[in-house]
């Protein structure tokens, strides 16, 4: 780390010297080569590893001397000089921020707004430029490469020597073939080759050098290179060739998908929704056809609710806003979701306004089970007992009041002991289970004695009973129940 | 550090150090010192291949992870950029080195693709201005990985949606290439069988692969017998189902990356008194999952019921020898004891730590949710009820528990019942979209085309054939004891698996209408072997299949492969190559749709 300057030159010379001469296969010297490599890999097997060694292991796991645990190491110690650490702090303050941009494996975002910012149509014509320079112009001299190399950026390849360089990564110039049958032809060779890598050039040589009408002419009968220049415009992003394309094939549904995905890369909500609006009419199936008009009527909504709640609630005038103040905006919720906010913020709101629940449940046809479930959360939830309970009553013609749970009873205690509603509150709804082993297990769970010693009472199940018995406190209310039961003559116990 | 490699029947560790020269010749080429700038992504896979001490032997000085703006401070004369062939990463590259200080000392750019060159990325690289800054662009052809003695991964994580999404073939013809350099290191197989499109695919690549290569005969003797290549979309079953196994738990809660897994640090706070005690770490505590630790490879493939009993024994032997210091009288028998010290301390620590993950596990597996989730499994894979609306998966939505884990129900029973009824898979869509969102279409589209999720057409349900024909579903299980391959799902047995079982034993000539169902040609071919390469078998040798699995493959049916090889009159000794190491959980995340 402290060689000069001159160190450093003739370092670089030497070596500059032996790259060059070992990689020239008539020399000599290629048989140094030769048994250079033959005593490296001797080593290699013989005292293979000091490595070997038990490992050592910090505690986050890494074994020391990983290659992710050096890269920490390594780049924490930034050298001793005064610039070193001036680096090193500049690098600790960016290090976090531009962590944070470093991609995700899968993702690809900075790829199509690349390709979406060039908007001149002749942008894409200088990858021919790159396969046809000679490198001695643009590289630092290539010491690695052999002389014969050189030869290779002759002109007369044929196409299926030309494929077989592309696919050795070597620099090779299509230029020269301008004929329709040409082109095709190395299509062809590139797609019996298999390598996607050789298939992708070529077509985007054919993509620059073809008209639109041709290219896709062409395309339709080459199914696997078809796919390949699907894959290879979604992946930079080419939006409009592909639905170009997919009309052209005459793939509607796709055409439909593939622009619709379009509306995840917006972010201002009115855009999205104004994008979303035209989608509607694109050629999907009946099903997803309704899916999408949802879509697009969801995010019209939310953008209303939301510009009026944001308003309430910065107002504080509003109570429920006052003490359960929004953890987050409602924009792009899902629709279940954008319920459960109505039903917890505007449960009591008119049919008329859009941020009621029923006028969401008719909007969107919600089935009343959905409908209920959410409901409930949200009320449960506020501990709003009273409209729990006007959930599950209903009226018959003679006005006499009945419950029913479209749901089923022992959904509701489970909610409602989820949002820890009193045991008075739950019993009740336990109760309603119809099921006997169901609400005797309920009842035991959340701890509803009355039900539980009820229920064996109208068993007559006295053994049960008694076991019950061992399981509540000592001189408490419910001892005294069961052990008054127990006592009882009226009862003809079954055991 | 990779003797574990050496263990099996066939030597992988002569791949490792073949890929290990191959990564020192192009250090050397790169002469003086350096710093490698590497794709976050690469550091996992090469850990395996590579510790840091390697790369220092070559003058690598510094080590950074690849991130916009400007380079770090390094003092060295190369930089050196390990990166994945993907265009996001060229401008990311682009931006370092055009914010390259000018007036501070040149410094040589190299590149160094893993596992293959693009031309596309080089003309991005040639549209920032930047490509001709660099001086050696090369590619590392690091196509197969060896993760264990057996066990083999490309570690491509798109392949699956490249290969059946896209028909993209690239990642097929990398496994082309990875079995050709198998080839040229353990001889040529002489045989291959194979079921599926893609299966066929990479089957017509390599022998034309063979027929190119016209240079010398490959003259060393063949290790495998036997090359067997599987689509995943012959058994789209498998990997949706929840492993029973212990490694396939652990990779099912907490993921497996490149053999390490992460796990919640409170179970693994030091015992020892004194300052620091109380306090617990926060950072998650990192373990290597591999055969190089004993007490692992024992129960890394037992049925996770089974492990309980086996660490209870160790714990006894362990204390046990702990004991016989007391027994220790003279000085040799002291010396004795010492001199096995370090051994006993390291199964100790190895037994902690498992005792550890296992209580762990135990925590969700007791829960009501598993219980109640892999009945719903069990019963769907022995055929009950697949072919209305679930109730459990209704109240799974209705709760709002993971998407991943509802889809995975969801394409679960659409495999088991070839397909939904119209209504049904209508009404889980509906539902679907409603509860997580419109986007989600998406996604169910992927699925649908994937093959998932689709309904039924024709109106008849395969799986039943299937099941009875391959017997996919086995009563009585013994999980302590196994006798077949089914231990490892508690019932069911990998259909991946059976196939291959099948394959070496009747042959598959006896199930040839099930093969006629499942997707895809099946087919043989041989490669001609010169006499003097021709094997003569020794009475009760094992055969060697290698078998490949296009598209990934789980755990539970690695650990169902390895108790085949290990049955006394199995006759076939598995070794395992796959695009992808995976379960359900990160397979149907890789198929869903993202924004750009």
């Amino acid at each position: 780390m402290n060689r000069t300057k001159g160190d450093e030159e003739e370092y670089w010379n030497s070596s500059k010297f032996k790259a060059f001469t070992f990689d020239d296969e008539d020399d000599e010297l290629s048989q140094l080569k030769e048994s250079k490599r033959a005593v490296n890999s001797l080593r290699d097997f013989v005292a293979d590893d000091d490595d070997d060694e038990l490992e050592r292991v910090s505690w986050s796991g890494e074994p020391v001397g990983s290659i992710s645990w050096s890269i920490k190491e390594t780049a924490g110690h930034s050298g001793s000089t005064q610039e070193g650490r001036e680096q090193l702090k500049n690098q600790s303050r960016n290090s976090f921020s531009s962590y944070a941009q470093l991609p995700k494996p899968s993702s690809t975002y900075s790829l199509s707004s690349f390709f979406r910012g060039r908007t001149r149509p002749g942008s894409f014509q200088s990858l021919s430029d790159a396969l046809s320079d000679t490198p001695s112009k643009s590289y630092a001299p290539e010491l690695g490469r052999p002389k014969g190399e050189y030869r290779d950026y002759s002109n007369d390849w044929s196409v299926s020597d030309t494929v077989r360089r592309l696919r050795k990564g070597k620099v090779c110039s299509l230029e020269r073939f301008r004929s329709l049958q040409d082109k095709l032809q190395l299509l062809e060779e590139a797609e019996n080759m298999h390598d996607g890598n050789v298939i992708t050039a070529v077509l985007i040589f054919l993509k620059r050098t073809l008209s639109k009408e041709i290219l896709f002419r062409e395309l339709e009968v080459r199914q696997v290179a078809l796919r390949h220049l699907i894959h290879f415009l979604k992946e930079i992003g080419d939006q409009k060739l592909l639905i170009d394309l997919f009309r052209f094939l005459d793939r509607t549904e796709e055409l439909a998908l593939s622009h619709y995905r379009e509306h995840l890369n917006i972010q201002d909500p009115e855009k999205r929704k104004e994008f979303l609006k035209t989608c509607i009419s694109l050629p999907f199936s009946a099903e997803d056809s309704a899916h999408i008009q949802d879509h697009y009527t969801l995010l019209e909504r939310q953008i209303i609710i939301e510009a009026n709640d944001r308003h309430l609630e910065s107002a504080g005038q509003t109570e429920i806003f006052r003490k359960h103040p929004r953890k987050a905006s409602i924009l792009n919720m899902p629709l279940v979701t954008t319920l459960f906010y109505s039903c917890f913020y505007h449960y009591t709101e008119a049919e008329g306004t859009f941020s009621s629940p029923i006028n969401l449940k008719k909007t969107f046809k919600i089935p009343d089970k959905q409908y209920v479930l959410t409901a409930l959360a949200a009320r449960a939830k506020l501990r709003a007992w009273h409209d729990v309970d006007a959930l599950f009553t209903t009226k018959n013609w003679l006005g006499y009041t009945k419950k029913r749970a479209p749901i089923g009873f022992h959904r509701v205690v489970e909610i409602l002991h989820k949002n820890s509603a009193p045991v008075q509150i739950l019993q009740e709804y336990v109760n309603l289970v119809e099921d006997v082993d169901t609400k005797l297990n309920l009842a035991t769970k959340f701890k509803c004695h009355d039900v539980v010693i009820d229920t064996y009472r109208d068993l007559k199940d006295r053994q049960q009973l008694l076991a019950y018995r061992s399981k509540v406190d000592k001189g408490s209310a419910e001892e005294e129940k069961i052990d008054a039961i127990l006592s009882s003559s009226q009862i003809r116990w079954k055991n | 550090m990779a003797a574990h490699l050496s263990y099996g029947r066939v030597n992988l560790n002569v791949l490792r150090e073949a890929v290990r020269r191959e990564l020192r010749e192009f250090l050397d080429k790169c002469a003086g010192s350096k710093a490698i700038v590497w794709d976050e992504y690469l550091t996992g896979p090469f850990g395996l291949i590579a510790q840091y001490s390697l790369l220092k032997e070559h003058e690598v000085e510094k080590m950074f992870t690849l991130k916009g703006s400007r380079l770090p401070a390094a003092d060295v004369k190369n930089i050196i950029f390990f990166v994945r062939p993907r265009l996001e990463l060229m401008d990311i590259i682009a931006e370092n080195v055009l914010s390259e200080d000018r007036r501070g000392p040149a410094r040589d750019f190299h590149i160094l693709f893993v596992p293959r060159r693009s031309l596309l990325c080089e003309q991005r690289l040639k549209d920032l201005g930047v490509l001709g800054s660099f001086i050696h662009r090369e590619e590392y052809s690091l196509d197969l990985i060896p993760f264990d003695g057996d066990l083999l991964s490309m570690e491509s994580e798109a392949a699956f949606k490249e290969c059946y999404l896209e028909g993209d073939q690239t990642s097929l013809y990398h496994a082309a290439k990875g079995l050709m350099t198998l080839q040229a290191l353990y001889g040529t197989i002489p045989q291959i069988f194979g079921k599926g499109e893609c299966a066929r695919q990479v089957a017509n690549m390599m022998i034309r692969m063979k027929r190119e290569f016209t240079g010398s005969q490959n003259s060393v003797f063949p290790v495998f017998d036997n090359l067997l290549l599987l689509d995943r979309n012959v058994d789209l079953l498998t990997p949706l189902a929840t492993q029973l196994t212990y490694e396939g738990l652990i990779d099912e809660i907490y993921g497996i990356q490149n053999s390490y897994v992460k796990l919640p640090p409170e179970k693994f706070a030091p015992k020892k008194q004194g300052d620091g005690g109380k306090e617990l770490p926060t950072e998650a505590k990192k373990l290597q999952l591999n055969s190089a630790e004993e007490l692992y490879a024992e129960i890394r493939d037992k049925n996770f019921n089974a492990v309980g009993s086996v660490l209870s024994k160790k714990a006894k032997i362990i204390s046990a020898a702990f004991e016989e210091r007391h027994n220790a009288k003279t000085v040799g028998e002291i010396k004795q004891f010492v001199s096995q010290l370090p051994h006993m301390q390291a199964a100790r620590g190895s037994l902690a730590n498992h005792t550890s993950i296992a209580e762990l596990i135990k925590d969700v597996t007791t829960s009501e949710d598993f219980f109640d989730k892999l009945t719903m499994e069990q019963e769907f894979m022995s055929g009950i009820d697949t072919d209305k609306v679930n109730n459990y998966i209704e109240d799974c939505i209705a709760q709002k528990h993971p998407l991943i884990k509802v889809l995975r129900l969801v394409c679960l029973q659409s495999v088991c019942n070839s397909g939904l009824k119209q209504k049904v898979l209508d009404y889980y869509k509906r539902e679907i979209l409603q509860t997580y969102g419109y986007e989600h279409i998406l996604t169910l589209h992927n699925l649908e085309k994937a093959g998932l999720l689709k309904p039924q057409t024709g109106g008849r349900n395969s799986y039943p054939t299937i099941r009875k024909t391959l017997r996919l579903w086995m009563d009585d299980v013994n999980e302590q004891n196994p006798t077949d391959i089914s231990y490892v799902y508690s019932g069911y047995a990998p259909l991946s698996v059976r196939l291959a079982q099948l394959l070496s034993r009747p042959g598959w000539r006896s199930i040839e209408e099930v093969l006629r169902i499942l997707p895809g040609p099946h087919f043989e071919e041989r490669q001609p072997l010169p006499t003097g390469l021709q094997k003569k078998r020794q009475p009760g040798e094992n055969r060697v299949t290698l078998i490949f699995f296009l598209g990934g493959v789980t755990f539970a049916e690695i650990a169902a492969l390895r108790f085949l090889s290990q049955l006394e009159d199995g006759g076939t000794e598995y070794v395992i190559a796959t695009t992808k190491l995976m379960n359900g959980t990160s397979w149907i995340e890789a198929l869903m749709e993202k924004p750009f």
